[in-house]
């Protein structure tokens, strides 16, 4: 069973679905907890969050530091411009690869999916130059290569 | 490596879909996709070429006839930006599904 979707809409968003076994109001902490969003935003296996600030209000500034320990490692910082407790977050964002990338608009959804959570994510597609810049970064290193089958494109 | 923009742009079509789905089945002219999509031969040319610009599929020349085939590379270089991310949100995701769990334990411990 595969929980996650992923899709492209148009050449200029990605939008994700994900549904979780818990309810809005904890995947929304989750998701605006420092201490809890160190806990599982850290993409492949090897790399951890050392810096992990976050600012949960409208307006508020959010910086994020990723390592591998082996001496690779980048941030994003971003603004969160919404915040709807436990439904809705918008925000900017963009990786420092160390250059900044152009800022990526992501709006997250949480909303009651029985005793669940239905989790919709709408991001920005980063232009050709960031995603190179976010392929050399090295977090694919350790990854299976899981190509998206195209069918659900073509 | 051709620019992804270009991919996502050619993509967002469904009739360009519908072309590379054809093409994933073999090679073709441009007379040989007219009548599977009913368009006209211009309409058909003016959708390969922007195919052919964003690096999903490439010509070939015999004779008088430009048969088109899907390009790897141009299909392969989108795969692997949007594979990563993928691959990257599932393992993020399927870990916050643990900390949820731990997070109900300390709610309910905390009742008790």
């Amino acid at each position: 069973m595969s929980k996650m979707t992923l899709k492209t809409e148009g050449d200029t968003h990605v939008i994700v679905t994900r549904r979780f076994a818990a309810p809005p109001e904890a995947v929304y902490r989750a998701h605006t907890d420092p201490a809890i969003i160190q806990q599982w935003l850290l993409g492949p296996e090897g790399w951890t969050m050392p810096v992990c600030i976050n600012d949960a209000k409208a307006g508020g500034q959010f910086r994020y530091e990723w390592t591998n320990g082996k001496g690779s490692g980048f941030h994003i910082t971003g603004e969160l411009l919404e915040l709807e407790p436990y439904s809705r977050i918008v925000h900017v964002e963009r990786m420092h690869l160390p250059d900044p990338t152009p800022d990526s608009h992501i709006e997250t959804l949480f909303e009651a999916d029985g005793a669940g959570t239905l989790m919709t994510m709408r991001m920005t597609l980063p232009d050709g130059k960031t995603r190179a810049a976010m392929l050399a970064t090295g977090m694919e290193h350790g990854m299976e290569a899981s190509y998206v089958r195209l069918e659900g494109m073509l | 490596m051709q620019s992804l923009d270009a991919t996502f742009s050619a993509l967002a079509d469904p009739t360009r879909r519908a072309i590379l789905a054809h093409l994933a089945m073999g090679e073709a002219t441009v007379n040989e996709l007219v009548e599977p999509f009913e368009m006209s031969q211009p309409a058909i040319s003016q959708h390969l070429k922007v195919l052919e610009g964003a690096g999903l599929i490439v010509r070939r020349v015999e004779g008088t006839k430009r048969p088109r085939r899907l390009a790897k590379a141009g299909i392969e270089a989108m795969d692997q930006w949007l594979g990563m991310l993928r691959k990257a949100l599932e393992t993020n995701y399927d870990r916050l599904d643990e900390v949820l769990a731990g997070m109900e334990q300390d709610k309910r411990g905390e009742k008790r």
